[in-house]
């Protein structure tokens, strides 16, 4: 595995929209220390969901074990047999029970052989198709999970849900379930057998149990405390790690490089010590097992070997007891490191668990609705927030109550300062969130009864952050509209004057933008976002600071396609730039929460508010 | 007894493939691939195992005594076990079979010897390398730490940072891993094998042959199937780096798919990844069937016919009991040694890829070297190439600039910032094309603060990471205050400037730390001395920062980035700009500061900007005009060359291309595009 669980991403801005000094957001809470509450034994309760569709196939697998184990335990059995009745009998000139060793033996072998070939193949089906289910539950429960969450939830955690922890889930299906199942039944096969052998013998080795079972609970304990302590420790030098690396350039432009490495060192010691703690630990687990697991074969063998001596037991036993007791002790070792990856599925598990209790605050309608045709030569659609306010949940209030009505066809501009409300207003247009009370109808039609198809092509938001997927420039393009012709990609890439830079590229609009060459900056980054806006051609559309790293004629060409390709489309736009502004029907300036100023931006540029004075400072500027 | 551990078959597969491949010629690793996979380095024949294993020398060397120590501990250890089962014979053949309780005791004495010897020693091994070990381990990550905060921006362009954080993780842990077992236990079980090989032919030839038989058909046959297992363990790794993308992306990318509903497609390519994910792990899974059907199949084989004739033997009287016993027991004791082989190999190959891995990175010349005594610069220039060229430039130049090697700086002239013929293309860009900058001149005047404007994607940004020397120019000179950038050292060029990024980076710390960071007076990660306290409130005051940061929970000793509050990017911006005039730079670069902040903000910032620049000599990327306007000149950088300089009126009067950029009227760009 390459991938890392404390990713942080390439292309910076993911936080953004992070609710502005809403100090009530943060805190110690659940999201900080990453343990989302999730119902008790969820974790429980999710791994039997998983495993339900297959129990048919999980049973017959622990069938194939079971047949499997009993044919490899079965060696001894028959070293016993040899001895005791087949070696008389061939002195008495009988080859029956000789035959019968040899064919038993070979049946054994192939069985085992054969068994064990079925069971991986068995074995691997269930666990890839349990793992694919958990990995599709992950992921779509991700992308149906509301943007608030997104906003709380660290990008890293959700991407370390869906591989590190599936992978250490995966380890304990294929590696350590199968192990406790072989140890557990070969403990089971061979006590009983030893049992059956000679009560005297099985029942010291049953004893014997008793201490070896205390060494395992303590290591248990100590083991989980120890590798608690240490992954908290490696989680602390990678985020160190990933947060250098990401941040190379400040880090050299301010000489960090020295300090850092004193930073880093003082993690990496703390986490060589814990290391060490663990690899003892593991240590003092073994050796005290083994020693326990020897003087118990000793005294065993000692014990049946007086007893043969004297008379009381035959040899055949005695040497099936002896291969048997190797046998039974053998596995105290794995079962150390079985524990260990228990303990990493188990915390991975309950983590998985967490995220999949967590509810979308924005859920699809069951019954949706559509939207009215729209008349002809009017594809714009009328906004109505009706009585809208909104909060988070834990109790501040970013919007308070208000209404708006926005005309078909008409662009409004939105301004105010950092935190007065802009992106909120935004992000309920376009149903990220849904308002705390009240109701938003477009075209008369509330948006929490639109399918999420119905709504995008109703409704489409351009954000600051350009982020591009792997893939080439034209398919970041079609993500608009995926059924879009290389024409209708390169039509929307030139109206919005992307289409010169694009063609410069090494492999025009097939560059990768991934791979070498694709060196694509954040204002050409936000070019191909707005491209994608134009092929997906919505009836209302939202640039939320959608123009802050253009220069002007980015932002030219953004309003020229605004005034042509998408001419009597509604849009929202909410923008630093006074030059944005200027074009739009009306102006709405927004402070702590509130429509403040509403007009034409003429009208209002005349006034004395706070638009008239941006206004004046602006013009200034431009000179 | 059967050994299920699919982890530990695993590994075989690729052991004893790639060790076939081992006598192969070593040829160099690949070292520039910038993404290469772990299982890559199977494709190609690389260096011998071996050598790339040796290459941990430099770091194992200061805790060898213990490694050997406990190497021969283990050996002794595990040939204690073998002798277990030869007491075991002298006990049924002797005592036993004499009927004589008194010797029984003996014997078991001797067993218990044995066993508390075996525990003791093995719990001793452990003991002797846990803390070594992970000293090791700590040591290299902290070596591989250390480096690449030297390395040049240009490589961690290249490489994303979750490569290098697996090398630091996942790789390193190999390491350890092998250190701790392959090494010492392909020694260990080596002699066992053989001490236990011995012990069977001299007891019973014949016996030994059926044991030893299904050896070389198994070794066989797990070869043949263990290359193709290897290869589609390398396809599932890759399939797996293509979901881990997928998912990447998906949540990073979060609020475009929501914003364009495009879930839906998105779970389709998800789950057409699964499933092919799912295909080939059965695939793995078959193989491994096969595999392990066969380790299981031969040896219980060989069991079975060893114990019908040996008991034929033993009828006839040619055979002890107790030597079928021994037999058989020792053959239960080579069975895990044996069994073993296979994946310690494995793990010893994949130590070598990691290994490898490691070096790959560890292997690129760092170019940040620090006088080791801190002096300042009597180097002569730095190692790599690039910058020679720069210094061979110089050597020609006739001009006013004096000795660059001169070191008294307060009788230098103060000359500003200048470019001289700079030319640079970015080292991954294709060879044919045309460098990114082609011949730079520019001056800007001590205590002047230049705008620099220009096209999207002109190289603006590119030329302002010349001056902190991220990049170096790859010809050209780059002067401040007359002294010739490539000969200072980086350390020392970076103290005189300060940059706010475009891309306003926060560190896992609080904000004083974050803003402080450039203060001389760091690094003061416990508190700050009362000087940078009045430093950071005016710096805050500047970026028009304070007042938010006044009411974060905890003000500035507020944690911020990844593991704290998440700010907003004008917020964010503002600190950057913070951090950017806290330490009263000399020379100031800005890259488009401003970018994110509402025009409210924007206009005080700008008030306060105006101040700290009045003072400073500063390059300021501006994409409008109100950041122009903080600039007592413009230059307009287009087709790699500054094309004009002047006040933004004159240019704004007399540049078309100029006064396109920052009118948006149809310019240069547009006519171009109507043609």
């Amino acid at each position: 595995m390459t991938t890392t669980a404390a990713h942080a991403p390439a292309d910076g801005d993911h936080e953004e929209t992070g609710p502005p000094q809403g100090a009530e957001e943060h805190g110690p809470d659940a999201f900080e220390r990453d343990v989302l509450p999730a119902p008790p034994h969820a974790s429980r309760t999710l791994l039997r969901s998983l495993l339900a569709p297959y129990r048919a196939r999980v049973w017959l697998t622990a069938a194939v074990l079971l047949v499997q184990q009993a044919a490899v335990q079965a060696g001894p059995l028959l070293v016993a047999y040899a001895l005791d009745r087949a070696v008389p009998a061939l002195r008495a000139g009988e080859r029956g029970p000789l035959i019968a060793v040899a064919v038993t033996a070979a049946l054994c072998a192939a069985l085992s052989g054969g068994l064990q070939f079925a069971f991986i193949g068995l074995s691997a089906r269930v666990s890839q198709d349990v793992l694919r289910d958990l990995r599709g539950r992950i992921f779509g429960h991700g992308q149906a999970l509301s943007l608030d969450f997104h906003e709380r939830y660290t990008s890293g955690r959700l991407i370390s849900r869906a591989t590190t922890d599936v992978e250490s889930l995966r380890e304990l299906l294929d590696e350590g379930l199968q192990e406790l199942i072989v140890i557990v039944l070969q403990t089971l096969y061979i006590t009983a057998t030893l049992l059956w052998l000679d009560v005297g013998l099985g029942a010291a080795a049953v004893v014997s149990a008793g201490p070896l079972y205390l060494l395992v609970r303590s290591f248990q304990r100590r083991s989980r405390r120890v590798y608690g302590a240490k992954s908290t420790a490696t989680a602390s030098f990678i985020v160190k790690f990933t947060e250098t690396m990401n941040g190379i350039r400040p880090v050299k432009a301010f000489r960090r490089e020295r300090p850092n490495d004193a930073a880093f060192a003082r993690l990496n010691h703390r986490h060589e010590r814990i290391n060490g703690d663990a690899i003892l630990e593991m240590a003092r687990y073994v050796v005290s097992s083994r020693l326990v697991a020897n003087v118990a074969v000793a005294a065993l063998v000692l014990w049946g070997a007086y007893r043969v001596a004297v008379g009381g037991l035959a040899l055949g036993v005695l040497a099936a007891a002896v291969l048997y007791l190797r046998r039974l002790y053998d596995p105290i070792d794995r079962l150390g490191m079985f524990l260990n990856s228990y303990e990493a599925a188990a915390a991975s598990l309950e983590k998985i668990a967490g995220l999949l209790a967590q509810r979308p605050t924005v859920p699809e309608p069951a019954a949706p609705r559509a939207l009215p045709a729209a008349a002809a030569g009017r594809p714009g659609r009328e906004v109505e927030f009706d009585g809208v306010r909104f909060a988070y949940r834990t109790g501040g209030e970013v919007l308070p109550r208000f209404g708006l009505t926005l005309a078909a066809g008409t662009t409004t501009a939105v301004v105010g300062s950092t935190g007065a409300g802009k992106s909120t207003l935004a992000k309920l247009l376009a149903r990220f969130y849904d308002p705390t009370e009240g109701r938003i109808l477009l075209d008369g039609v509330d948006l929490r009864e639109l399918s999420t198809a119905e709504l995008r092509r109703g409704v489409v938001m351009v954000t600051q952050e350009a982020f591009l997927f792997s893939g080439t420039v034209a398919d970041n393009i079609a993500l608009g509209r995926p059924d879009a012709s290389r024409e209708e990609i390169e039509r929307a890439a030139k109206a919005i004057g992307a289409h010169d830079f694009i063609a410069a590229l090494p492999d025009g609009y097939d560059t990768d933008v991934r791979k070498r060459g694709g060196r694509i900056s954040a204002g050409q980054r936000q070019l191909v976002g707005f491209a994608r806006a134009l092929l997906a051609d919505p009836s209302v559309l939202i640039l939320d600071e959608a123009t802050s790293s253009l220069d002007i004629p980015g932002e030219r060409a953004v309003q020229r396609a605004m005034d042509t390709v998408l001419r009597g489309r509604t849009a929202v736009i909410i923008a630093h730039r006074l030059s944005t502004v200027e074009t739009a029907d009306r102006v709405l300036v927004m402070s702590a929460g509130r429509i403040v100023e509403d007009g034409p931006p003429a009208e209002l540029a005349t006034g004395h508010g706070h638009f008239a004075r941006l206004h004046r400072a602006w013009r200034e500027s431009v000179g | 007894m059967v050994r299920l551990t699919l982890a530990s078959v695993a590994p075989t597969a690729n052991a004893q493939t790639t060790s076939g491949q081992t006598s192969t010629d070593p040829t160099p690793a690949p070292a520039a691939d910038p993404a290469p996979l772990p299982a890559a380095a199977a494709a190609a024949p690389r260096h011998s195992a071996v050598r790339s294993l040796l290459r941990l020398w430099p770091f194992v060397r200061p805790v060898r005594a213990r490694l050997f120590t406990a190497a021969f501990v283990a050996v002794v250890a595990s040939c204690l076990g073998l002798v277990i089962p030869l007491v075991l014979k002298w006990l049924v053949d002797g005592p036993v079979a004499v009927r004589d309780p008194g010797e029984v005791w003996l014997g078991g004495g001797c067993l218990l010897l044995l066993g508390v010897a075996e525990a003791g020693l093995f719990g001793l091994r452990r003991w002797l390398v846990a803390r070594p070990l992970a000293s090791v381990e700590a040591a290299m990550r902290e070596a591989l730490y250390h480096h690449l905060q030297r390395l040049p921006v240009a490589f961690h362009d290249r490489w994303a940072s979750g490569q290098l954080l697996s090398r630091a993780t996942t790789d390193l842990t190999l390491l350890r891993l092998f250190l701790a077992f392959p090494l010492t236990f392909l020694l260990v079980n080596g002699t066992t094998i053989v001490v236990g090989c011995v012990l069977l032919m001299v007891q019973r030839w014949s016996l030994g042959l059926v044991l030893l038989g299904p050896l070389l058909p198994l070794m066989v046959m797990c070869s043949v199937l263990e290359s193709r297992y290897a290869l589609a363990a390398r396809r599932a790794q890759d399939q797996l780096g293509d979901l881990t993308t997928v998912v990447e992306e998906s949540v990073l990318g979060i609020r475009i798919i929501k914003g364009f509903g495009r879930h839906r497609s998105q779970a389709r390519a998800f789950e057409r990844l699964t499933r092919q994910i799912r295909t080939t792990e059965l695939h793995k899974a078959r193989l491994l069937a096969w595999i392990w059907g066969v380790i299981t199949l031969l040896p219980e084989l060989a069991i079975a016919t060893a114990l019908v004739l040996g008991t034929l033997q033993v009828a006839d009287g040619a055979l002890s009991p107790g030597t079928l016993v021994a037999f058989l027991s020792t053959a239960l004791a080579l069975r895990w040694p044996v069994d073993s082989i296979g994946f310690l190999l494995a793990m010893s190959n994949e130590a070598a890829t990691a290994t490898d891995r490691y070096f790959e990175v560890l292997d690129v010349p760092a170019v940040d070297d620090e006088g080791a005594a801190g002096g300042n610069g009597v180097r002569n220039g730095p190692a790599n190439g690039t910058a020679d060229a720069g210094e061979a430039g110089e050597a020609g130049e006739a001009g006013e600039a004096p000795d660059a090697a001169d070191t008294c700086e307060r009788e230098r002239p103060v000359d500003g910032l200048r470019f001289e013929g700079v030319e640079f293309s970015y080292p991954d860009a294709p060879a044919d094309g045309p460098p990114t900058l082609r011949g730079v001149d520019l001056h800007i005047r001590s205590g002047e603060t230049m705008a620099l404007v220009g096209a999207t994607g002109s190289g603006k940004t590119t030329l302002t990471a010349l001056v902190p020397r991220l990049y170096d120019p790859t010809a050209g000179r780059i002067t401040l205050d007359g002294r010739d950038l490539a000969t200072l050292e980086r350390e020392e060029a970076r103290a005189l400037v300060s940059v706010a990024f475009e891309e306003p980076t926060l560190f896992s710390a609080t904000v004083a730390d974050n803003v402080l960071m450039a203060h001389p007076g760091a690094p003061a990660p416990s508190g700050a001395t009362d000087s940078q306290e009045a430093d950071l409130l005016r710096a805050l005051e500047v970026a028009q920062a304070d007042g938010f940061v006044r009411a974060l929970p905890q003000g500035t000793t507020t944690q911020v980035g990844e593991q704290g509050l998440s700010l907003s990017g004008g917020q964010r911006q503002r600190l950057a700009l913070a951090r950017a005039v806290v330490g009263r730079p000399r020379f100031l670069i800005l890259d488009d500061p401003l970018s994110a902040l509402d025009v409210h903000t924007e206009a005080l910032v700008e008030a306060a900007l105006r101040r700290v620049l009045a003072t400073t000599t500063a390059l300021v990327v501006a994409h409008r005009p109100s950041t122009v306007l903080l600039a007592d000149r413009v230059a307009l950088l287009s087709g790699g060359r500054i094309t004009a300089v002047g006040t933004h009126h004159e240019l704004l009067r007399d540049n078309a291309e100029y006064a396109a950029l920052m009118s948006g009227e149809p310019g240069r760009q547009d006519r171009e595009d109507a043609r």
